[in-house]
């Protein structure tokens, strides 16, 4: 069982509003633990993209308090945000690869820019792309490749450092079913090594086929829990579900 | 699966060998960059030579004339002004202070004024009361006491005498030599002032053109110093190509002004030829402009980043 004081992220009474408008997000608050795997469902405009950018520090809250990797993540320094983000590995809704990069460099980004050697980068990007089905397309920019293509390669590259938390932004999106299939098995095996999964999606089949799972459901900036996710401890045990096969 | 597991051997994410190098778009900042760079160095180059062959023309004019008097025996008759000139010469010879005093002779006064004078038949010279003329040279600068002191020796002796230090003739010169080496080195500060200008505005620029990728990179856990030393990269390359080009067109015109100015052989333009230290400082400029454009670039970028998050 996790313990409490493992939490990974944490959030209380957070709001968030763009500038004089009324909030996005209203009075969030929740836990997430290690090594659970998370669904965040809600409707178009519900807060979901602003609660994933609050969770992968693109933005700092109205109000509230959170809390990552044991850190208060509202006071942090500037200096320190590097650090942290690259413990955060993310999946964005518009993929948001680099143009101007092949698809093995947009992968390695994320090693180079951890300051990972040349030697050390080429073997384990390669396996990655080849993974996600795109071996043969290592040199192709992104401009070359299909939606769903570079949809793979924006997955590889959020977890090719092996992030602590991975945050995904309706990751299946472009993709078919089977693929959409075998990237949630490799979020789920990054999971079973201890990551902790965080998937915006509006795909209910999806929720269902990843067992163990953890719902929160945003509706119009506010947060319901109608599988526990947000009690602790979780309705379900996570990481023991997972690890069955 | 072995996606995750050891075999696949993830290095650990947190190392700190800088791997920025294709972080953003290797190459320039922008197209005319180095051109610019290229142009301003020139320019500088010509303005800090031209200092200097002027800063080392006046020295030179000023170590030579420092401890000159000129005495003239300004009387229209000639043996009245012999008779003066060898009192005057006497007197001079028997003055403490001097290095060496010699009477111009005759015949080289009517040759240096002969183009003003004429030396066509009929054009009788020697009919003219030319001024007798005694060069003197002192041991120390020729300060107003100095010459008051000769004055007062030669005068009784000599009463047609008029006593002059060399310098003050070309004090208006020595002036405007001054004044064109401040021109120099207002040029050289404008130039630099406009060299930041145009780095600034090529990294705003590039950090415009490149947003997107860099909110990317920050994303993943890039800092701004590595982001800003992608920047500094293609700064440098753009000012060493720059720099290298000026220096070349900068000394090339330095030469040619150079040969222009020989045939003058005598005066300031032969003590203006630039020395060996002097041709090290000029090679140095192209340096000291890379580094102020990195740094330039350094600066406005990390100023830029760090009003993102």
């Amino acid at each position: 069982m996790t313990k409490p004081d493992a939490e990974i992220v944490h959030f209380d009474n957070v709001g968030l509003r763009y500038g004089a408008d009324k909030e996005v997000l209203t009075d969030i608050s929740f836990t997430l633990y290690p090594g659970c795997f998370y669904f965040l469902t809600g409707a178009s405009g519900a807060g979901k993209s602003s609660l994933l950018r609050l969770l992968y520090l693109a933005q700092r809250p109205s109000r509230g308090l959170i809390r990552m990797f044991g850190t208060d993540a509202i006071t942090l320094p500037r200096e320190r945000l590097p650090g942290f983000r690259r413990r955060i590995g993310v999946v964005f809704q518009d993929f948001r690869l680099v143009p101007h990069l092949s698809a093995f460099d947009n992968v390695a980004l994320p090693l180079r820019v951890a300051g990972v050697s040349e030697r050390e980068i080429a073997r384990p990007v390669a396996d990655m792309l080849d993974w996600v089905g795109l071996g043969d397309r290592q040199h192709a920019r992104p401009a070359t490749l299909s939606g769903g293509e570079q949809q793979r390669v924006a997955i590889a590259r959020a977890v090719i450092a092996r992030p602590d938390m991975l945050v995904a932004d309706e990751p299946t999106g472009n993709v078919d079913p089977d693929m959409a299939m075998k990237l949630m098995r490799l979020f789920e095996s990054l999971n079973r090594l201890g990551t902790t999964v965080v998937v915006a999606t509006h795909d209910v089949h999806l929720i269902g086929k990843v067992e163990g799972s953890l719902l929160m459901r945003l509706d119009k900036g506010r947060l319901a829990d109608p599988t526990g996710a947000l009690r602790y401890p979780p309705r379900r045990d996570a990481s023991t579900e997972l690890a069955a096969p | 699966m072995t996606l995750f597991g050891r075999s696949l051997s993830i290095p650990l994410p947190f190392r700190r060998d800088p791997g920025d190098a294709r972080l953003l778009p290797q190459g320039h900042l922008s197209g005319p960059m180095p051109w610019v760079i290229a142009i301003m160095i020139a320019l500088t180059v010509i303005a800090a030579g031209s200092g200097l062959a002027l800063r080392k023309a006046a020295r030179a004019a000023s170590a030579d004339l420092e401890g000159g008097v000129t005495v003239q025996i300004v009387t229209a008759a000639p043996v009245e002004r012999d008779r003066q000139a060898a009192a005057a010469l006497a007197a001079l010879k028997a003055a403490p202070g001097l290095a060496t005093v010699r009477r111009v002779p005759q015949g080289q006064l009517e040759d240096l004024l002969a183009p003003w004078l004429g030396t066509r038949p009929g054009d009788d010279v020697e009919a003219l009361p030319i001024p007798a003329l005694i060069d003197v040279r002192l041991s120390a600068p020729a300060t107003p006491d100095r010459i008051a002191a000769l004055r007062a020796r030669i005068v009784p002796v000599a009463p047609a005498a008029r006593i002059d230090a060399q310098a003050s003739w070309l004090a208006p010169v020595f002036g405007a030599i001054g004044a064109l080496q401040w021109l120099a080195g207002g040029l050289i500060a404008t130039l630099a002032f406009a060299t930041v200008a145009s780095v600034l505005l090529a990294s705003r620029n590039a950090l415009g053109n490149h947003r997107e990728t860099i909110e990317i990179v920050h994303m993943l856990g890039g800092t701004d110093r590595q982001i800003a030393r992608v920047f500094q990269r293609g700064m440098a390359v753009d000012g060493a190509v720059g720099g290298l080009a000026g220096l070349v067109a900068g000394v090339g015109v330095l030469l040619a002004l150079g040969r222009a100015f020989a045939p003058l052989g005598s005066g300031l333009a032969g003590p203006a030829m630039l020395g060996w230290t002097d041709w090290l400082a000029l090679a140095a400029i192209p340096m000291l402009g890379v580094v102020l454009a990195v740094l330039t670039a350094r600066l406005t970028v990390l100023a830029a980043l760090r009003q993102m998050l």
